[in-house]
């Protein structure tokens, strides 16, 4: 069941690859017309009816592997950031038919696959539930969290469509910085996700000794060439990269050599395309893009806002309190996971109170839509993995 | 202040931008497009700002304000996160030093700012009540004057108001418009559009109860934060811990006596090791994952409200297996199962030995059990010996004037101290062979001794560890969290639209009016088009923008919120 529900992912994988495909094809390939003016370029549509299979087939997986393990699967990185990929696809091929935008769907479903595969490098195994995750109300506030998120994140693809558009990309101003290093990021969990790939076909390990925090001799494997080695390190495994410098005790050394390798994976594709255009990204796109009409991105992106908060708010706060109530003694506790989605739902706050003036319209609303995935982003990584990894539920 | 009378002959309250009726602007303003929002009322911040009064409302009536406010409130809560707030620093450690030693000076600062505790400081619960003040009076300052408009607002709106309209159009050709009126009439009825008419002129109207839900919303937000409040209230809040021993029964703390709670058995189960789903993981992590923390407790009640202590009896509730995501719910008390102990000392079994075969009596029967929790002091046997505890130290420990002491009545590390008395030996003259006994321990006191105390059985017994809630607050956040959703879906996901069109010699002039969603309002607009023949109004936003060439440009009523 398991196996078979991770086959439909895999298929899944490509029919949004086919979406994405079929969306460039309608904004680049030639404007045919039929003698009475019809638009013959059909690849819109089917871009749009391959997101929706896309979308079939990844709820497949969902459905397989919920009966497969018993629970909802949201409860490790990669069931819940899968999950969130899928929602946000989910929440484009509910939106498109209000606007029809083919833009959307070019920018919407390449970063649904970036965050699926991305969730494939997290270990995908069936992991046991402990006993304060064996609630209903967990899985109901994790599905809905999910799911505004995914809203609010097509606010962002909006947000940054709006900004390639209207961007002047001829002089490099911070305006441009900011939208290249947008850009960048994607390039650079891209770079994660190919190297992990091509390092774990290698079968790449490489055991080193060193002293840990406790200032005790431990062993650690990277899975990938140490530029970055522990503190202390002798490297165990023979023919093996020697790293350049050393990490302190206190860092987890691989996790830092892994985030390492992706900056500069990302910063050689980006460097790449900088020598084959001579110019920045978002300058090579923005043509592309001549028929956007800003006003409507914007409208956009604040409706998918507008509609993605209470879902967010639904699932994030108050779901979360009922479950909080039930499995912690109390519906609040101040818990940095607790704050941050605090913090999401603060933020959303202020954008919606901003777009009450007209002087937050346009670009300065671009930019909170980023921002705000950004925060999306920062809860779903920094937070479960690094934040909430020091004092994580001990029951 | 004196009232403003419009040319339509409807009385304004001075401050008013766009007539309440027809909508004339009274206050002109330089721009294109009207500023529509709360229809041009007058508002009580915009209008007095000459006592005290009025400049407290007025800065708390300010979106501005209220933006800070959330700013403020969202940076402080993201610092609390830096690092451990205090309650989450491992159990026994010193906050005073552990902020320091775990994260280096920047944890001292952390802990002498005060950021350990910084949720509950006086300045995050001043931002609260910030909010809390903001949130009624912006609300109260619009909701009022909105109201009066919306309902005072009249068909036939006038031209100027009309022109500024963000969507405006005006007929090329003079056509015969009252039958296209009607037939737009007839289309937006199919569009679920509420039609008021006038004179041939029409104003369509759809999702007006959108507009409150805003003040719906932030209702909900304000009652929330008085249940929130509430809290800190007597007898609204209960947070209290029982450790309860396997077969032993405690009192409940915070029922005044009236509840107790027996547990039956504690158990912790394990994930099956071999079950096949799991079995990767556990492979790569190489740990036993816990499945199940259940006390079985059994709920008692006593009977006899009177004096504690003769006559009391307890009488079975209910009997309920507590677990993580589980709690046993009684009146308004809730038990939780929180933590546990595994295999806590409970009893020791003792036999008494002759050390150098000196004696030939038989030592056999001397058997004896000591409770560790709550020991008895002697203990006599049919043969003359007696065995008494002089001293009983449950945590034995040595303070700091070298001093044998316990840390508390847990027995953790209990230590003994054994006096035996033979036969021959009178117990209130003579003193009897002194020995110090516990886990691992056991030693002559004062030189050495004929006897030798012998531990031949122990006895554990798991403990459970549940919270006691009570928290009268939850009825009251639970209102105000659905009034709040109620709000924020009714504002969300409705809109407010208008159409007005008119007949003006012969021309129809259309003016479309949405306050979100525009998109949906144009194609509306679009749809009623198809019919009849009725100008397409243009976005004056559009024109705007492409006249200038940039987006945006117009930032003249970001000044009025
Ligand atoms: C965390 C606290 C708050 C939340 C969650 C909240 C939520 C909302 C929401 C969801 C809307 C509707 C926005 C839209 O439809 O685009 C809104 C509107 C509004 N809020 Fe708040 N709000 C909060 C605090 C405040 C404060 C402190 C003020 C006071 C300055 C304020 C003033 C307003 C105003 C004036 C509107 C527009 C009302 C209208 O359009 O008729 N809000 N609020």
């Amino acid at each position: 069941m398991i196996q078979l529900s991770s086959n439909f992912l895999l298929i899944s994988f490509f029919m949004y690859l086919l979406a994405t495909i079929f969306f460039t094809v309608s904004i680049t390939g030639k404007r045919f017309k039929t003698k009475e003016g019809e638009e013959k370029n059909k690849s819109g549509f089917y871009g749009y009816v391959f997101s929706i299979l896309a979308v079939a087939t990844s709820i497949t997986y969902f459905i397989l592997r919920w009966v497969g393990v018993g629970h909802a699967p949201v409860s490790n990185m990669f069931e819940y950031t899968t999950f969130l990929g899928i929602a946000m696809a989910l929440a484009f091929v509910v939106i498109y038919p209000m606007y029809k935008n083919n833009y959307l769907g070019l920018f919407t479903m390449p970063v649904v696959m970036l965050i699926i595969a991305y969730a494939s490098m997290f270990p995908r195994e069936v992991q046991p539930l402990i006993p304060a995750l064996q609630s209903y109300w967990l899985h109901i506030h994790v599905i809905t969290v999910a799911l505004g998120q995914g809203i609010l994140a097509l606010g962002f693809v909006g947000g940054l469509l709006y900004l390639l558009r209207v961007i002047d990309f001829r002089k490099i101003t911070k305006k441009v910085v900011g939208v290249e290093f947008i850009l960048y990021s994607c390039l650079a969990v891209l770079a994660y996700i190919l190297l992990n790939i091509s390092f774990s076909a290698m079968n790449y390990e490489a055991t080193f000794e060193y002293v840990n925090e406790n200032g005790v001799e431990a062993e650690i494997t990277y899975y990938k060439p140490a530029l970055v080695g522990p503190n202390e390190g002798v490297l165990l495994t023979e023919g093996r990269f020697d790293p350049f410098i050393q990490a302190p005790a206190i860092i987890r050394s691989d996790d830092l050599n892994t985030v390492l390798w992706s900056i500069i994976g990302g910063l050689f594709i980006y460097g790449v395309f900088i020598l084959l255009f001579r110019q920045p990204i978002g300058g090579k796109i923005q043509p592309w893009l001549k028929n956007v009409n800003p006003n409507s991105v914007d409208e956009l992106s604040y409706r998918a806002i507008a509609i993605g908060f209470p879902v967010f708010t639904l699932g994030g706060l108050i779901f979360a309190m009922i479950w909080a109530q039930i499995a912690w003694t109390r519906f609040w506790g101040w818990d940095p996971k607790e704050v941050w989605a605090l913090i999401t739902f603060l933020f959303y706050a202020a954008y919606l109170h901003l777009r009450l003036s007209r002087g937050w319209h346009g670009e300065k609303s671009a930019w909170l839509c980023v921002i705000g995935f950004a925060l999306i982003m920062f809860n779903l990584i920094f937070v479960n993995l690094v934040i909430a990894g020091l004092h994580s539920y001990a029951f | 202040m004196e009232k403003v009378k419009c040319e339509c002959g409807h009385v304004n309250p001075f401050g008013t931008y766009l007539c309440e009726s027809c909508g004339k602007p009274l206050i002109e303003e330089d721009t294109p497009v009207a500023n529509m929002r709360y229809e041009g009322v007058a508002r009580r911040s915009q209008t007095y700002n000459r006592t005290i009064v009025d400049k407290i409302w007025n800065f708390f009536s300010s979106v501005k304000v209220g933006i800070w406010i959330i700013v403020l409130l969202l940076i402080a809560s993201a610092i609390g996160t830096i690092f451990p707030q205090e309650m989450y620093i491992p159990p026994g450690e010193r906050p005073t030093l552990f902020y320091e030693q775990e994260y280096g000076t920047l944890g001292k600062l952390y802990y002498q700012l005060g950021f350990h505790n910084l949720y509950s400081s006086w300045w995050y619960m001043l931002l609260i009540a910030a909010l809390g003040i903001s949130l009624v009076i912006c609300s109260l300052d619009r909701v009022v004057p909105l109201y009066r408009a919306l309902k005072t607002q009249k068909v036939t709106r006038h031209k100027a108001f009309l022109e500024r309209q963000r969507l405006f159009g005006i007929s090329e050709d003079t056509i015969d418009a009252d039958k296209e009126i009607k037939i737009a009439e007839k289309m937006l009825k199919e569009k679920k559009y509420t039609i008021r008419k006038e004179k041939g002129n029409i104003l369509a109207e759809k999702g007006r109860f959108s507009r409150w839900g805003p003040y719906v919303n932030h209702i909900g937000l304000i009652i929330f934060l008085i249940g929130a409040m509430l809290r800190f209230f007597p007898e609204m809040y209960l947070d209290e811990h029982i450790w309860v021993r396997e077969g032993e029964e405690v009192v409940i703390k915070g029922t005044n006596g009236e509840y107790f709670l027996r547990n039956d058995q504690f158990i912790v189960e394990l994930y099956d090791t071999d079950d096949e789903r799991f079995r990767q993981a556990f492979e790569r992590t190489g740990q036993q994952v816990v499945k199940t923390y259940q006390t079985s407790a059994t709920l008692l009640r006593r009977t006899n409200t009177g004096a504690v202590g003769v006559g009391t009896e307890l009488e079975e509730v209910k009997q309920y297996d507590i677990r993580v995501n589980d709690p046993l719910t009684f009146d308004s008390f809730a038990l939780y199962q929180v933590d546990y102990k595994l295999n806590e000392l409970a009893e020791f079994t003792f036999t008494l030995d002759a050390v150098n075969d000196t004696t030939t009596e038989d030592l056999s029967d001397v058997v004896f059990t000591v409770n560790l929790y709550d020991p008895e002091y002697v203990y006599e046997f049919d043969n003359g010996y007696r065995i008494e505890i002089m001293e009983y130290f449950p945590n034995f420990y040595i303070d700091n004037n070298n001093q044998p002491d316990t840390r508390n009545m847990i027995p953790d590390n209990p230590r003994i101290i054994f006096e035996v008395f033979t036969p021959d030996m009178d117990p209130d003259s003579d003193s009897g062979e002194l020995s110090l006994i516990g886990v691992q321990v056991n030693e002559p006191l004062i030189g050495e001794n004929d006897y030798r105390i012998r531990m031949i059985d122990v006895d554990m017994k798991h403990v459970t560890a549940l919270t006691v809630r009570k928290d009268r607050t939850i009825p009251i956040i639970s209102i105000g969290g659905v009034i709040f959703m109620i709000g924020l879906i009714q504002g969300s996901y409705w809109h407010h639209r208008r159409i007005w069109i008119q007949n003006r010699d012969g021309k129809i002039w259309i003016a479309g009016h949405a306050n979100k969603n525009w998109h949906a309002l144009k194609r509306d607009i679009d749809f009623v088009a198809s019919k009849a023949a009725i100008p397409i109004p243009k976005d004056q936003l559009d024109e705007e923008q492409n006249s200038e060439g940039e987006e945006g440009g117009n930032n003249s009523d970001s000044t009025k919120q």
